[in-house]
């Protein structure tokens, strides 16, 4: 009988041996950089070897009891089969042992629960399949899109180390801060995860969630969406930068200078290879998980190629992309006048549409207001 | 009334025999164990690395659905209502069951649902692709147009097992043997008829449910849509208020099975059997005020999360007393073992880790952290997979010998164990370290840093899923060229099953048997 | 022939049957509204009342000051600018405030609005109290339309004191596919009060027109 030991060992250290990749064989939860994250690091410890010390006992008594008492050693069975004092033994002691913990899981939700006398509020929106955060007091507001290249997904590239888990516009925050998130989404619902703040917290279209965070430790976090939201719910990763007070400042300037900038590039004009050009990234980022790098489309998303819409009416072709229809997500938020120009110029330019024409951002501009 | 069955087809779509009836569910579930792994494998073969290689996220996504409704209400519901309709007439020395007709009839809804769910996989817009959990608007305003086939589905798979269990209640009730008092009925006897209260308490739910989701969808109304003054959590307080009972509709069972195999092999009664009884209709009543904690990242308030917290690590107290009761059934007895168990003592041991993720899950403040990656889906899978699949395999090897009146090979018996075991640890044990180094679930990609556990994880989903195959063989195997199995088959089993013979006959216990 | 233990089991069947579909109907009719109330009286989801709140003569309390953040949301598909002017402003429980979201159509069409509203910390949601909301209805605008939605409230004095701020979120939703009938009336009431808007009659809701094409879900 000794193959049924050696089999599975032996398959085991061959699979050990088979993974080459730098990764760091992570077993554990985080700590985390909050000192919720480490209140509840400690917390799943203590129940983690609270529970290893019960397996211990009961999985002991067990063995022994598998050992010693097999018929092949030649034993006779006892026929007890009843005692009441054992009973009320193994329901009192458990008992005591949840009580037990209780008290330190009660303490940390407590903690975990305190929003109050934040320094500053932010806004996190869930869309299908990207974040969008807002700073309401200095009125800035981003979207936040994995920045993945479709390459690495598909294999034709290698895979950096934060394959998945890297995205455009970081959520970015000041260390020593506390910083009150306030979560909701526009569509389905999402959840809102970073592990190394042991923050999680579902987004609701139409409610309001709370949450907050103080992070001392000035780098980069990562997470993901955490509740299934539709086909690319694996693809919108959360990335948080903490920085010092300054860096968050000049953050917060850079942002509203950008703003100010897309505004005033919707004045604009541009010619017909600046926005092809533009638009082709574009489309890489936000059209082709949809309807494909080729746009041929696929399964329930329309080709582009040859389609009604991209070769008909421009109107009807800004209309489908700033305002959505259906599973179609309205992208007028989301993209700028500039960038929305540039994708539907390449829309109708690329996949043998050959439309010929070009948007220019204040044609974007003009449509939003009605005209 | 005592002739044989009739011949051809006939007998079994006419069938209100027990035991035919038995049959059928038990090779349907089967059939469903197989396309609901065969969907798993898909899963796990797209996750052995990272990247996408073999399904686009979108089909990845209905592969996840499709296997957690296939193995919860096409495996392991109907598995368990096989092994009750063969073996509840036989241990309560009944004719039958009390309602046959309708009998016949809950089980042949069953194939239709299942065609259709599994039919949605070549609608346009391809089958479900929300979760088993199903959560609106996911499946609502944003689902596929599959979504109302589902539902349809759904509300057929709840009447069967309604009907099952109306069936059930109305057997055990009226239908016992003169002599056979509640305190004497087997455990198994007693687990089903508290799962069929379970039932019919909470299949309606599931089907108001899906009827919300139906009524929103076709006809305005807006239960779960905020934007007409609904509540999307709403939703997930109805479906858990079914849900959680749901998970112990497939281990309640189990727990029966086990306390019939291990008082047998340990050749020594059950021990602290009155206390099974209450340990069991406690979890039951539980399950009722716990459901909360499938949502603790929903936004409750604080007393809200403490309530459901507490509520839930209360469940291990009546859980751990049946794990105590079982070891102390070991304890000092001849233990042998042979298929059954094995299985069972490796049900005792995984489910006992199950339980033990269990309770780190009910701790709301560390469930913030685990919530919906990994260590969820180790854990459900620890607590059903053992639990459920391992105790109703343990249940086969028990009692097939008495269904066909043929002995298994207890040397491919064993090797089926130990490979499933083995392959059931290297697939689902590495799913703790993955979730707890942060990996979400029901993702088609993910991150190197998680690439070795999906690895070894997708390897033991091949090795565990060719155990299975190895089982369909031992079963067509023994049903052909078995040895002959005696009456009692089991040196010490007790109960009225094994009095009479091997096979059971057609028709048993016409006259009552003296208890 | 029914034998003693027929009827028993037919009895029994019948009051299962019956439990089952009882279940049924508590799940369908009675569970949802229970849930509404629950909410109302909890305050579990952070929904705030709909119904507009009738003032009672309250004293205003100046010792303690509270801050309202106010958030505008607005559901996908948007096709209007949604913003709340007044980010936040400081209370004292008991007084009555005024303050208001503005709204702007930038479609070329007629749209209708709903907005919900949802409110944290939420056990606060019980003792934040609306005289008047532009949530209690729906808003139908013209195409280019801007408006300001008024709102109006006090902070309950029982307010927890641990409490020193609460966040108030809209979210706006497009019902305008479920409104049709509103919209037309409100063109014909427009008509009638003989606005200058007529000429944007022209382009009647037509949410199927929206709908079809490319959109495999589209319903």
């Amino acid at each position: 009988m000794r193959w049924i030991v050696s089999l599975p060992c032996g398959l085991l250290l061959f699979l050990l041996s088979l993974s080459t990749h730098a990764s760091e064989w992570q077993l554990n939860m985080t700590e985390g950089v909050t000192s919720i994250s480490k209140e509840v690091y400690s917390l799943h410890m203590l129940i983690f070897w609270i529970c290893c010390a019960i397996g211990v006992v009961v999985f002991g008594v067990m063995f022994v009891s598998m050992f010693l008492h097999r018929k092949s050693r030649g034993v006779k069975s006892a026929n007890f089969h009843e005692s009441t004092v054992l009973e009320i033994i193994w329901t009192t002691i458990p008992f005591i042992i949840l009580i037990a913990m209780a008290f330190p899981a009660t303490k940390n939700l407590i903690d975990i629960y305190d929003t109050e006398d934040a320094d500053i509020e932010i806004l996190i929106t869930g869309y299908q399949w990207k974040w969008r955060y807002d700073y309401p007091a200095d009125g800035v507001s981003y979207f936040s899109n994995l920045s993945t290249p479709l390459e690495q997904i598909y294999k034709n590239a290698a895979k950096n180390q934060h394959y998945l888990l890297e995205v455009d516009n970081a959520l970015v925050i000041p260390a020593g801060k506390k910083v009150r998130l306030l979560v909701t989404a526009a569509d389905v619902i999402h959840s809102w995860w970073v592990p190394d703040l042991a923050v999680k917290r579902d987004a609701i279209p139409g409610f309001i969630n709370e949450a907050w965070t103080k992070v001392d430790k000035i780098g980069t976090y990562r997470g993901q969406c955490a509740e299934l939201c539709g086909k690319d719910h694996g693809f919108m990763p959360i990335e948080v930068k903490v920085v010092s007070q300054q860096d968050y400042e000049l953050f917060i300037q850079e942002k509203k200078k950008l703003a100010a900038d897309i505004a005033e590039a919707a004045n604009q004009q541009f010619d017909f290879d600046e926005l092809y050009r533009r638009g082709e990234s574009v489309y890489q980022q936000h059209c082709a998980t949809c309807h494909q790098l080729d746009g041929k489309g696929l399964g329930i998303f329309p080709a582009i190629a040859g389609s009604p819409i991209a070769t008909g009416p421009v109107k009807e072709h800004l209309n489908r992309v700033l305002n959505g229809a259906g599973a179609m997500p309205a992208f007028g938020e989301q993209l700028s006048p500039v960038e929305s120009a540039a994708v539907v110029t390449f829309q109708r330019n690329a996949f043998g549409n050959n439309m010929g024409e070009l948007v220019q951002p204040i044609d974007i501009v003009e449509f939003k207001q009605g005209r | 009334m005592a002739h044989g069955p009739a011949p051809g087809i006939g007998r079994w779509l006419f069938t209100t025999n027990h035991k035919d009836i038995g049959t059928m569910y038990l090779w349907f579930s089967f059939a469903m164990f197989f396309v609901g792994g065969l969907f798993a494998l898909v899963i796990r073969a797209e996750l052995f690395e990272p990247g996408l290689q073999i399904v686009e996220p979108e089909f990845f996504n209905q592969m996840t659905t499709l296997h957690g409704l296939i193995m919860v209400f096409g495996a392991v519901m109907p598995a368990f209502v096989g092994l009750a309709n063969w073996m509840l007439p036989l241990m309560i020395g009944a004719p039958d069951m009390a309602l046959p007709r309708m009998n016949n009839w809950s089980f042949w809804i069953l194939p239709f649902a299942f065609s259709m769910l599994i039919g949605t996989l070549f609608m346009p817009g391809g089958a479900p692709n929300f979760g088993w959990t199903f959560y609106a608007p996911l499946s609502t305003t944003y689902a596929p147009p599959s979504v109302t086939v589902f539902i349809f589905a759904v509300h057929i798979m709840g009447a069967s097992s309604i009907m099952g269990a109306i069936n059930i209640i109305a057997t055990i009730l009226n239908m016992r043997a003169p002599g056979m008092s509640m305190m004497k009925m087997p455990l198994f006897v007693w687990t089903w008829l508290i799962t069929a209260f379970l039932l019919i308490a909470v299949m309606p739910v599931l089907a108001g449910v899906v009827t919300m989701m139906l009524m929103d969808i076709h006809f305005g109304t807006s239960f779960f849509n905020a934007a007409g003054g609904g509540d999307p959590v709403l939703f997930q307080h109805v479906f858990w208020f079914f849900g959680h009972p749901e998970v112990y509709i497939m281990i309640l069972p189990a727990f029966g099975v086990i306390s019939a195999i291990i008082p047998t092999f340990a050749r020594k009664p059950l021990f602290g059997y009155s206390s099974m009884v209450y340990a069991t209709a406690s979890i039951a009543f539980l399950s009722f005020i716990v459901w909360a904690h499938h949502m603790f990242t929903v936004g409750m308030p604080l007393a809200g999360e403490l309530i459901f917290m507490y509520a839930t690590m209360l469940i291990a107290v009546p859980t751990g007393v049946k794990v105590f009761n079982w070891i102390t059934t070991m304890w000092r007895g001849a233990m042998t073992f042979e298929a059954p168990m094995l299985f069972s003592i490796a049900f005792v041991i995984l489910f006992t880790i199950g339980g033990f993720s269990g309770l780190m899950l009910a701790i709301a403040p560390a469930d913030f952290q685990y919530h919906d990656t990994y260590f969820v889906v180790a854990h459900f899978h620890y607590v059903l997979v053992p639990g459920a699949i391992f105790s109703i395999t343990a249940g086969v090897y028990y009692w097939l010998p008495k269904w066909c009146g043929k002995m298994y090979n207890e040397t491919l018996a064993k090797t089926h164990f130990w490979i499933a075991f083995i392959g059931l640890n290297i697939t689902f044990f590495p799913m703790h370290f993955s979730g707890l180094a942060g990996m979400p679930r029901r993702i088609p990609d993910y991150n190197p840093l998680w690439a070795d556990w999906n690895m070894i994880s997708s390897i033991g989903a091949f090795l565990f899923g060719a155990a299975q195959v190895l089982f369909l063989f031992i079963v067509i195997r023994t049903i052909f060229s078995g040895r002959p199995a005696s009456d009692q088959v089991w040196e010490s089993a007790e109960g009225l099953e094994w009095s009479v013979a091997s096979p059971a006959p057609y028709h048993t216990f016409i006259k009552a048997p003296e208890i | 022939m029914k034998t003693q233990a027929d009827k028993h089991i037919q009895r029994l069947s019948f009051k299962l049957a019956l439990l089952a579909f009882l279940m049924f109907m508590f799940c369908l009719f009675v569970l949802p509204p229970l849930y509404q109330l629950f909410c109302e009286v909890t305050g579990l989801n952070g929904k705030t009342s709909n119904q507009a709140y009738i003032a009672k003569q309250d004293i205003v309390d100046h010792s303690r000051n509270i801050t309202i953040n106010f958030i505008a949301v607005s559901h996908n598909n948007h096709i209007w600018t949604f913003s709340a002017p007044e980010q936040s402003l400081v209370v004292h429980p008991g007084q009555i405030t005024t303050t208001k979201f503005r709204v702007e159509n930038t479609s070329g069409r007629w749209i209708a609005v709903q907005a919900v509203p949802s409110m944290v910390p939420i056990n606060a949601t019980n003792y934040f109290n609306k005289t008047e909301c532009f949530c209690f209805n729906r808003q139908i605008l013209a195409p280019g339309e801007q408006s300001d939605l008024g709102l109006q409230f006090i902070v309950d004095s029982e307010l927890p004191k641990a409490i020193k701020s609460l966040t108030l979120s809209y979210t706006l939703f497009d019902i305008s596919e479920a409104s049709s009938k509103e919209i037309q009336a409100e063109q014909q009431h427009r008509i009638g009060l003989n606005l200058s808007r007529v000429d944007n009659l022209i382009t009647l809701p037509n949410a199927s027109e929206q709908n079809t094409e490319g959109n495999a879900y589209g319903r």
